[in-house]
């Protein structure tokens, strides 16, 4: 889908082990498939299905979402920032895009 | 029939006051078919989950939730009263501080929310809250 | 399982039957995003003969539909800024110029929006969107944007966000006095099935429920506003015609004179309260 926009703010941390508090944002109409046009057609289902939050390549969080998740799908959680390094956000659109954002933590 | 206005508007009333319980008893059996896929079949027992939602929310469209369970490998939640009652499942790897998230969620009306965690030693807790989701006065 | 399922559809039989409860929130609370303070309470203009004080919209909202607006992370509005600030850059249209090109910075908006609806030099009362679109036809030779659509609501967010936090001032007197007499005369006219003026909830009634509503005063410096109901953001237009059809009533349209004077009115009734965009309402 074009224009998809993610917004990532994680704390930085300060020493290795440091818990950072991660947000995550992406404009999305996650259309629930359950909606009908103006002539009563329904309109298909697209929404983000799956995001994943890594650092360093190992996990921290994989989400399953459904059509209940609201427009613009906001998560919030917390990381365990081990290292200096690298966290992944990504994204997976039922029309096989996928969205990533970055976040370094040095230290 | 000839009905009058009045008759014919009363008799809409009683029917979605019917429809509007006859929904719920049939997606509740489809909770239970959600809940079962998630826990294998497996009894939840209550309580080990802290969900923070609005008692009141201004718009279902976007109602925060935020679920906790420590210890939980996975937490989901489902809401009984929507077309489909799953909503979202967390599912936390080795660098997640804690089994905590937060997110927004879609509610069609008035429900329980329920939230089912699979501890790391397999088994499953569960807990509900009920929100309560406002129509305003205004359509706009 | 079955005791639980048993509590839950008494829970839902019990809320279907029993009032609930209005989800106000905290009427005494201070709007602060990032250390600024906005003004949500002052006292009215001179030209409002019958409200004391004016309030923000904000004050009426829940505490979680508060919240969202205090954080601009958590605020979905700002999407659509950042949209508009990579809009204002680009380039459109047969002149080759971009907003850039003549405005410079998008900062150089700032205090636009308070001065929003404006006479302009042939003495025509245009609203922001009028602006933006002279710009793409006149200045850029590009085709001019839908009232409601992506782009100009993505445009007229982030210039209105330059003006976060800066207070309400449109012109009511001198080229703008008839024009805002024409909102005026609006606001009081009672319209539809419902015979129902702005007035009559948003003057008389601001603080009462309008079944689960919590009436608002109608303020626009929130605008443009992301609404939860609409999980988007919309124009001040989409929202006085979402009213007067709520009356029951044959509106007017985007971008129509009628709805411009009355957008200058009601503006003008919020002289003094903090430029929220994007504000988040339900």
């Amino acid at each position: 889908m074009e224009g998809v926009r993610p917004r990532v703010r994680v704390d930085s941390a300060t020493e290795a082990g440091a818990v950072v508090e991660v947000k995550t944002l992406i404009s999305h109409p996650m259309e629930s498939g359950l909606r009908r046009d103006g002539d009563g057609n329904l309109i298909p289902r697209q929404i983000i299905n799956r995001f994943t939050a890594e650092y360093n390549g190992e996990m921290v969080i994989d989400v399953t979402l459904e059509p209940a998740i609201s427009t613009n799908p906001y998560f919030e959680f917390d990381a365990t920032v081990p290292e200096p390094g690298t966290f992944t956000f990504t994204w997976y659109d039922d029309d096989g895009d996928v969205y990533t954002s970055t976040n370094d933590q040095s230290f | 029939m000839n009905l009058t206005r009045r008759q014919a508007l009363i008799t809409a009333l009683s029917a979605a006051a019917v429809a509007g319980i006859l929904p719920r008893s049939a997606s509740a059996q489809s909770l239970e078919d959600a809940m079962a896929a998630f826990t294998g079949g497996a009894e939840a027992s209550e309580g080990g989950i802290i969900i923070t939602a609005p008692e009141i929310a201004e718009n279902g469209n976007t109602v925060p939730v935020e679920v906790e369970a420590e210890g939980a490998a996975r937490i989901t939640i489902f809401a009984a009263g929507n077309p489909n009652p799953g909503v979202v499942t967390f599912a936390f790897g080795p660098l997640a501080a804690v089994s905590r998230a937060s997110t927004r969620i879609r509610l069609a009306e008035t429900q329980d929310v329920v939230v089912v965690a699979e501890m790391a030693d397999g088994s499953y807790q569960m807990a509900a809250q009920e929100v309560k989701v406002t129509i305003g006065g205004c359509g706009g | 399982m079955p005791g639980n399922a048993r509590r839950a559809t008494m829970a839902v039989l019990l809320a279907g039957t029993v009032m609930v409860a209005p989800a106000l929130g905290d009427e005494s609370a201070e709007l602060v995003i990032d250390g600024q303070v906005f003004v949500t309470r002052t006292e009215a203009p001179e030209h409002m003969e019958y409200v004391p004080e004016i309030i923000s919209g904000w004050v009426f909202r829940s505490d979680e539909t508060q919240a969202v607006q205090m954080d601009d992370f958590d605020n979905p509005g700002m999407l659509y800024v950042d949209e508009g600030l990579d809009l204002w850059t680009q380039v459109d249209g047969e002149a080759g110029e971009s907003c850039a090109s003549c405005h410079g910075d998008a900062e150089s908006m700032a205090g636009v929006r308070t001065q929003m609806p404006h006479v302009n030099e042939d003495g025509e009362l245009w609203a922001m969107e009028d602006y933006v679109n002279n710009c793409r036809t006149e200045r850029m030779e590009a085709e001019a944007w839908g009232w409601e659509s992506g782009p100009m609501l993505a445009m007229t967010t982030m210039i209105s966000y330059q003006s976060r936090g800066l207070p309400m001032n449109v012109q009511i007197d001198g080229e703008a006095q008839e024009y805002w007499e024409q909102g005026r005369d609006l606001y009081y006219t009672r319209f539809g099935q419902l015979n129902l003026s702005c007035a009559n909830c948003h003057e008389d009634n601001y603080g009462n429920m309008l079944r689960a509503d919590h009436l608002s005063q109608g303020q626009l410096n929130g605008f443009p506003v992301y609404r939860l109901k609409w999980a988007g953001v919309g124009s001040i237009h989409r929202r006085l015609r979402g009213c007067i059809t709520d009356t029951r009533a044959e509106t007017f349209g985007r971008g129509s004179d009628e709805l411009t004077a009355l957008e200058l009115y009601v503006s003008s009734r919020g002289n003094g309260l903090s430029v929220e965009a994007p504000s988040v309402r339900n």
